[in-house]
């Protein structure tokens, strides 16, 4: 057993109670903590990812206990993916919250940061479908700690109904687990897959709907049609590093999605076959003509970004939904994608509200900002990436999607949807970016050009949002090999017996 | 007793979902509490009611009671546990930042950020 597919789980969570009860007063401490706990977990998850690319399943069983009676960890092309990418958008995170002072306009930021860490690195790492509850609620638990970090009642009030939202789709998720362990008699992924598949039709009902539950559980995660509301007001009220992190959570119920729809409940499984794309797929279409709309009706800048977070939410599932392994490549690719680039929507809109004084993030014609160049230059690329336009990696994602839409029934309502719904997006990302940086006049009580008064260093939050920027250039240069990847990735999820044979067997000892 | 179980699990969803429907801070943690006091005992009879049996097998007992969704409910109670306390901390925090306790966020809220406290929209 390799004891390293356990050290992403195992480190956010020792280093985040010693921050919370040896760092609660040295914030300086906690930074050097935080930003050395941070860059340790992108290189274990970098060495996890070169171990998982070389094509094996490797299955870490905690206490020795062998599947499917012991919990089990699997590190596979998909989860070591998702691990590298959450601790790289970590670390970008990280440095903005550092060079922009958000991290000291709150107590215990970098405990919680870890804590969230920990609950994604376990949601991606588990391979035991309680255990992915457990971690669900870590990582939202933690998440309720920063979606309210700064306070102020309009966010603590955006803060109340994510939590209760949240909590009501967690009483959903138990109840989905139940049935399904009333069903199969079995929590482990890869034992449900091996029991659902000798379900025979007749008798699948329960089944049916506990996975019907069990995906609306995730469809609420992801801000799926019609369970997507939540998602602009949480987050265009959080604090902007907290909205960039939060890019990655609602990628964790895309891919608890496409992990159980391929290798749990695969299309070789009879009793949930064909009943999944059917009430995704529209479901998907309309998330993203609803981002669409939002993007171009939004007057605030934050609800611009988290409608732009919808509408590529929706393109995402669009792939998932598909549920063939061409289309899950190219959801995976746009995965990557969509997670950085609206992180950095996030945080591009950031350095422009912090700079504008009491216009604040309202999409009206406010004074001149500091930097204006290199700031809307960044905005540029970030609205270029969203809507997915050429050169950057949105475009590639997206004629992939597109491209493995040709199979489908629904080809035209998915072509249709996606092009029109890019280009609302641009009428709207031109509007908002032509308002921000072209419209400004130089006002008779000038607001203060630099960045909030508070932050330590405005260069590093600069740095931070470019290099989101230049991660995403460096998907699209390095599309070729990414697709590659993400092909393999795909593959893999749909070849269940290999998954089954690799954890009840006890994987690569 | 499956009748009885049944029964008591659907009346607590019930409650739950009219609570939660309210819109009031209060009102919407019972809810959510009676939501997963059902979740609960729905878990609890996930493994089939049996009643006087060991939860392992021994060389005397001739069935047993499936152990395994006790450990869960177990989890979903301690984790149901804190979600509360943390929800009741937010939800006090939030009525006593902005002066009301409505969980929906009206047009005219947004435009107005930092509201007085004031005893109007109390009721």
């Amino acid at each position: 057993m390799n004891h390293w597919i356990i050290a992403p789980i195992l480190l956010p969570a020792l280093l985040a109670p010693i921050m919370a009860v040896a760092m609660r007063h040295d914030i300086v401490l906690a930074r050097v903590a935080g930003l050395a706990g941070t860059v340790l977990l992108l290189t274990i998850t970098g060495g996890l990812a070169m171990l998982a690319a070389q094509g094996g399943i490797h299955v870490y069983e905690l206490g020795n206990w062998p599947a499917p009676f012991g919990i089990v960890l699997v590190l596979d092309r998909l989860s070591a993916l998702m691990t590298v990418l959450t601790s790289a958008l970590a670390l970008i995170v990280l440095l903005y919250a550092l060079g922009s002072g958000w991290d000291a306009r709150g107590r215990h930021f970098h405990a919680l940061f870890q804590f969230q860490l920990m609950g994604l690195m376990g949601a991606f790492l588990t391979g035991d479908a309680f255990n992915l509850f457990v971690f669900f609620e870590i990582l939202l638990i933690a998440s309720y700690g920063l979606i309210i970090h700064g306070g102020g009642g309009a966010r603590l009030r955006a803060g109340l109904q994510y939590v209760v939202m949240n909590l009501a789709g967690s009483t959903l998720f138990l109840f989905a687990l139940g049935t399904i362990y009333a069903v199969t008699g079995t929590l482990n992924m890869a034992d449900l897959a091996r029991v659902s598949a000798t379900i025979p039709l007749e008798d699948s009902a329960l089944l049916r709907t506990a996975v019907m539950l069990l995906i609306g559980v995730f469809a609420i995660k992801a801000a799926l049609f019609p369970v997507q509301f939540w998602l602009p007001g949480a987050y265009s009220s959080a604090s902007a590093p907290v909205a960039a992190l939060f890019a990655i959570m609602t990628k964790v119920g895309a891919y608890a999605i496409v992990r159980f729809t391929t290798t749990v409940f695969g299309p070789n499984i009879a009793a949930t076959d064909g009943m999944l794309t059917e009430w995704l797929l529209p479901a998907a279409l309309v998330t993203l003509a609803v981002g669409a709309l939002g993007v171009l009706g939004a007057r605030r800048l934050g609800i611009l970004a988290a409608f732009a977070v919808l509408a590529s939410m929706g393109t995402l599932m669009v792939g998932v939904a598909l549920i063939t392994p061409q289309a899950t490549a190219a959801a995976i690719y746009y995965l990557i994608h969509s997670t950085l680039a609206a992180a950095a929507l996030f945080l591009v809109a950031d350095l422009a509200v912090s700079r504008r004084g009491d216009a604040g993030g309202d999409l009206r014609t406010g004074p001149v900002i500091g930097m204006a160049g290199p700031i809307a230059a960044l905005f540029f690329a970030a609205a270029i990436a969203l809507a997915g336009l050429p050169p950057l990696s949105g475009f590639v994602g997206k004629l992939l999607i597109l491209d493995a839409a040709r199979v489908s029934g629904w080809v035209w309502a998915i072509w249709a949807t996606v092009l029109i719904g890019s280009l609302v997006q641009v009428v709207g990302f031109a509007r908002a970016g032509s308002t921000l940086f072209w419209k400004p006049h130089e006002t008779a009580q000038d607001a203060p050009k630099g960045p909030a008064a508070d932050a330590p260093s405005p260069a590093l939050a600069v740095i931070a949002a470019a290099a989101a920027i230049g991660a995403l250039i460096l998907l699209t240069v390095l599309a070729g090999p990414v697709a590659g990847y993400a092909d393999a990735t795909a593959r893999q999820l749909y070849d269940t017996p290999a998954y089954i044979g690799a954890v009840l067997a006890g994987g690569m000892r | 007793m499956e009748f009885l179980v049944a029964s008591g699990i659907g009346v607590l969803t019930a409650a739950g979902i009219y609570l939660i429907l309210r819109l009031r801070a209060f009102a919407v943690i019972l809810g959510v509490s009676m939501l997963s006091y059902a979740v609960n005992v729905f878990l609890f009879s996930t493994g089939g009611l049996v009643s006087g049996a060991p939860p392992v097998l021994g060389s005397g007992a001739g069935t047993y009671t499936d152990p395994l969704p006790q450990a869960l409910v177990l989890t979903a109670i301690v984790i149901s546990f804190g979600m509360t306390a943390v929800v009741v901390l937010v939800a006090l925090g939030a009525f006593l930042e902005s002066g009301t306790d409505r969980i929906d966020i009206s047009e005219t809220d947004e435009e107005d950020h930092e509201m007085p406290p004031s005893g109007a929209d109390l009721r």
